[in-house]
């Protein structure tokens, strides 16, 4: 089946921003399994003083949309607060690819899910509470 | 460069076989069932393809009959098997796990409405079906065997000739999907014990929207279409005299090449297949080798890398390919064929096909082979699950 994808998607699975690893990383999180096709793994760079997320890396394995949702994503919460990096939704990184076909969000959901994984994994290591994880259905 | 690279999803019509198709779009369009002297020449040229498809397959020319497509030739071959079969208690099919879904899912179908008993039979890393397991599956209640003559995904060529043996001998119709294989290999119904046999057009250089079911004489499986008395009264709806004639020329053609084809593609699908083991590490193929493969099909799983991903890359680059990745299809379950092989999810995820033909040159080999490690190695570099499995590689 021929999937259309918005033009938005292919500049971000062609041309993905943020790819590779950060070494150190103040904090790690993976979501998804090779069962379902997806993986996605970000790195990040938080400053210790304000909070605010400085670097954040990306590795997926998945479609060109796991892809394209992981690199804007990192571009969403580059900058933010890590208060402000855990609203993001995976609505909003959809509406920011200009949409996904609905077979599609899940991997959305995929980038939301290993942000918040990063930020527990952040505020673990830094002694503050961990925030329980929401279930998504899609 | 444009490369197609999916002749196993459809091929181009050739321009003779379109040239002979034109007249009856047009001129000759008469019913061929009608009285007048008119309509006569409609129905001799939907006998002379009958007759140069039967030949093709060592058939008889009363045992050919047109359908609409592969498809429903493999829907009237089993569901009008099992209807009938019922008649005398025996409601149990005997098939693969790797049929195609006009197979499989009508398997679902007699199972659902008329209770019939499926067995779907395993096949082996490569893709074989091994013909004991037939035998041991068999009952008295079996009503038809439907193994397919060569695997669409993977290319595996199954021996459906032993089979054949085997099912006359137990005195069980034998249906074979030959939708692929009879675009690539000679078939000989009468030597290879063949019952039944699903064809379709579209795969051999002729139209969309035809195909047939051979069915040796003798059987009577209930009709799939009703209505008139077209196809001898076994097969309603007026017939499609321009895309008849097309099978009929593109099967007549078909032979006329198929040794040639045979060797050219053979020697196009190892050339491709001997390049990427060579410059692509840890890259798998995925079914047989040699003459158990169809001549024209080249299956690899990257692991790492999912197919979709590899399809797009590719088609930026002018490459038409196929992948049995869930993410190219409505559901999210890869290749029901990739995981009866034994692979594993992430494995079927990142397969990717390329099946050659007519429209392949020896330039379009070369080309691919000097952009996809390029794009596998782009893919790989940001996959989390090819560092995990290269740091497995190297803790051993």
């Amino acid at each position: 089946m021929a999937l259309d994808y918005s033009q938005k998607v292919m500049d971000h699975f062609m041309n993905p921003r943020n790819v590779g690893e950060i070494e150190n990383a103040d904090g790690v999180g993976e979501a998804g399994n090779p069962k379902c096709g997806d993986i996605m793994k970000i790195y990040l760079k938080v400053n210790p003083e304000t909070k605010v997320i400085d670097d954040v890396k990306f590795k997926t394995f998945g479609c060109a949309s796991a892809i394209a949702s992981s690199s804007m994503a990192t571009e969403l919460i580059k900058g933010k607060t890590i208060d402000e990096a855990w609203d993001l939704t995976n609505n909003a990184v959809a509406e920011a690819l200009d949409g996904l076909p609905p077979i599609k969000m899940h991997c959305s959901v995929l980038a939301e899910e290993s942000i918040h994984a990063a930020l527990n994994d952040y505020r673990a290591k830094n002694g503050m509470p961990v925030i329980p994880m929401e279930h998504h259905e899609d | 460069m444009f490369c197609y690279l999916d002749h196993t999803a459809t091929t181009p019509t050739s321009p003779e076989v379109l040239k002979a198709m034109m007249p009856y779009f047009g001129e000759i369009f008469g019913n061929p069932s009608s009285v007048y002297s008119f309509s006569k020449k409609s129905r001799s040229a939907i006998e002379k393809a009958r007759s140069q498809v039967a030949d093709a397959l060592n058939a008889e020319v009363s045992e050919i009959f047109f359908t609409s497509s592969g498809t429903e030739a493999d829907n009237w071959a089993l569901k009008g098997t099992l209807e009938k079969a019922k008649i005398s208690g025996k409601n149990h099919i005997i098939t693969t796990a790797i049929e195609h879904h006009a197979i499989l899912h009508t398997c679902e179908y007699l199972k659902k409405v008329e209770g019939a008993e499926i067995t779907y039979l395993p096949v082996d890393s490569e893709g074989f079906v091994n013909v004991d397991d037939v035998k041991k599956a068999i009952t008295d209640k079996t009503a038809l065997v439907s193994v397919m003559f060569a695997n669409n995904e993977v290319g595996t060529i199954e021996p459906v000739a032993e089979i054949g043996a085997l099912c006359r001998e137990r005195k069980i119709p034998f249906h074979t999907d030959a939708v692929q294989a009879a675009a690539h290999l000679k078939i000989d119904v009468k030597a290879m014990n063949i019952d039944m046999l699903s064809m379709s057009a579209h795969k051999m250089y002729g139209p969309k929207g035809v195909g047939a079911l051979y069915l040796r004489k003798g059987l009577r499986p209930e009709s799939f279409m009703h209505g008139g008395a077209q196809e001898k009264g076994r097969r309603a709806s007026t017939e499609n005299i321009a895309g008849i004639v097309g099978f009929g020329e593109a099967m007549e053609i078909l032979q006329r090449r198929l040794a040639d084809d045979l060797a050219v593609n053979s020697a196009r699908r190892d050339r491709l297949i001997a390049g990427i083991l060579e410059r692509i590490p840890h890259a798998k193929l995925n079914g047989a080798t040699g003459k158990h493969r169809l001549p024209n099909n080249i299956n690899f799983s990257f692991i790492g890398v999912e197919g979709e991903t590899l399809l797009l890359d590719l088609d930026a680059k002018g490459i038409s390919a196929s992948t049995g990745s869930a993410c190219s299809s409505e559901s999210l379950d890869p290749s029901h064929v990739l995981l009866a092989l034994g692979l594993k999810h992430e494995m079927a995820h990142g397969s990717l096909r390329f099946t050659i033909g007519r429209l392949t040159t020896d330039e379009q080999i070369d080309y691919v082979l000097d952009v996809l490690p390029e794009i596998v190695a782009k893919r790989r570099a940001m996959s989390p699950l090819w560092e995990d499995y290269m740091k497995t590689q190297k803790g051993e």
